[in-house]
């Protein structure tokens, strides 16, 4: 149970972790914001956010794990195969006629959305001319995602999704099993960025076609999520494509109408104005 | 005054959790409502992961209230059913709107019925009540226990007439409830949900 102490101590926190480790959490969206802090805290046997406060801003080596608890985002490869599927047929052949082609997959957390877009543009002929830039604010985060290193148990999940994708392959053309372990083919992270990037206070960084960005707008405000979308409006070539989680939309968003809707049932929209 | 009526008194929002069996239940709830419903109900219910969901469907012809899944930052509307996106927690943040997360699943679930009470409690206090229905997944057992912490209502269905009694049982355990009830009983809680106007209890 949240009392009303703990509305006061949040804002603290937040601004305590921004000032001391540039980490902005202030455009976060509170209710899974403080359904997080609260597994945290049970975590450090804090029982309330002063305390978790004081120990996390006098004990730097603390933050990681709190980030941890703050960002990490549970995905799998190929998730919501209709999503894959609308961009392996509708956007990859418009997606063919620029010579090269930059995709910035936004909040990558542990890169299955990264690898599964990486297959995904192999099995179509493009990943060769491609560069995929996949970020994170979490650098441990990255770091699973740079090593492409998945439990075996979650392989058969991905393996049925990537099915369900229009596969042209087989996922086990792409990874390695050994010891309980599934490692992903060095050869697909040739074109692939890995780089810290906060969505909350750095800027856009690069021309890109196609930017991934699911289920991460949904932990942000209004605000912050008119922040991040200007930031894919401004990266985004004229006619690009973005590509959102099932439940979002920009229907509330100052940007909506420099988008139309491309694929709208699988949450697929390009730019339109400049 | 009837205890049932003087249980929805100063409600501004009922959540609701169920698993198997659920549609059912609800089923026979939602047409019980009265016209003029002036709540806004929020439902959890664990469904095989699917998309679309044919939930809305399927109440909406049997609820005289509009039914709509959830979307993310949407304002709560009174007199309006919410439904739980498949495979996102719903969540009640300050507004109060509707929030959705991809957390990982919790007793398995996602949606889960903890997350949207324990959330909504935060948010609606002593004005919310909870509704533990029939269930075979103790996800919602916690959730109602911070529903009666925060000052709100705690609503079982009797275990004996639920489909599966696993949930309702598990709720109970947690702790004192307001209300344990039987289909019909709670098909007269629903009918006493009208205006807020009348609910109020009198100076």
């Amino acid at each position: 149970m949240i009392s009303s102490t703990f509305d006061i101590e949040l804002p603290l926190l937040l601004e305590a972790l921004y000032r001391k480790y540039h980490y902005d959490f202030r455009g976060y969206a509170l209710a899974s914001l403080k359904r997080r802090l609260t597994q945290a805290m049970d975590n450090f046997g804090c029982s309330t956010l002063s305390q978790l406060q004081d120990r996390v801003l006098h004990e730097p080596s603390l933050f990681p794990v709190l980030l941890e608890f703050l960002t990490v985002q549970v995905s799998e490869m190929f998730r919501d195969p209709a999503y894959f599927r609308a961009l392996r047929d509708k956007v990859v052949p418009l997606l063919r006629t620029y010579p090269s082609l930059k995709v910035w997959v936004a909040g990558c957390s542990a890169g299955e959305e990264v690898y599964s877009l990486a297959i995904l543009l192999q099995e179509e002929g493009l990943l060769e001319r491609s560069i995929i830039y996949a970020t994170d604010i979490n650098a441990s985060a990255l770091e699973r995602a740079q090593a492409g290193i998945y439990d075996a148990a979650r392989i058969g999940g991905f393996t049925e999704n990537h099915r369900k994708s229009g596969a042209r392959t087989s996922l086990s053309d792409y990874y390695t099993a050994a010891y309980g372990k599934a490692v992903f083919d060095k050869a697909l992270k040739t074109n692939i960025v890995f780089a810290d990037h906060s969505l909350s206070t750095d800027s856009a960084f690069s021309e890109v076609q196609l930017v991934s960005c699911r289920n991460v707008l949904i932990y942000f405000d209004r605000q912050l999520q008119d922040r991040v979308l200007g930031l894919f409006r401004e990266s985004l070539c004229r006619k690009g494509f973005l590509g959102l989680g099932a439940k979002e939309s920009l229907r509330f968003s100052v940007h909506s109408y420099a988008f139309s809707d491309f694929v709208p049932e699988d949450r697929i929209f390009r730019k339109e104005a400049a | 005054m009837s205890t049932l009526l003087s249980l929805t008194q100063g409600v501004d929002a009922v959540v609701l959790g169920a698993s198997a069996g659920g549609v059912e239940v609800l089923s026979a709830l939602f047409p019980k409502l009265p016209r003029e419903c002036s709540l806004s109900f929020m439902v959890v219910m664990h469904m095989p992961r699917e998309r679309p969901s044919l939930l809305p469907e399927v109440f909406a012809t049997r609820c005289g209230l509009p039914v709509r899944e959830a979307e993310d930052k949407e304002r709560v509307q009174p007199g309006t059913v919410y439904l739980a996106a498949p495979d996102y927690h719903l969540l009640i943040d300050q507004g109060p709107s509707l929030a959705l997360s991809s957390d990982a699943p919790v007793h398995f679930s996602r949606p889960s019925i903890d997350v949207l009470f324990e959330s909504a409690a935060d948010v609606y206090r002593e004005r919310l009540m909870g509704i533990i229905l029939t269930g075979a997944n103790r996800d919602g057992a916690s959730g109602l226990a911070a529903v009666g912490r925060a000052g709100g209502r705690t609503v079982v269905q009797e275990p004996g007439s639920a489909a599966a009694p696993f949930l309702p049982e598990a709720a109970l355990q947690e702790g004192p409830v307001d209300a344990v009830l039987s289909l019909a009983e709670l098909q007269e809680l629903f009918s006493y949900m009208g205006p807020v106007m009348l609910r109020r209890p009198l100076e």
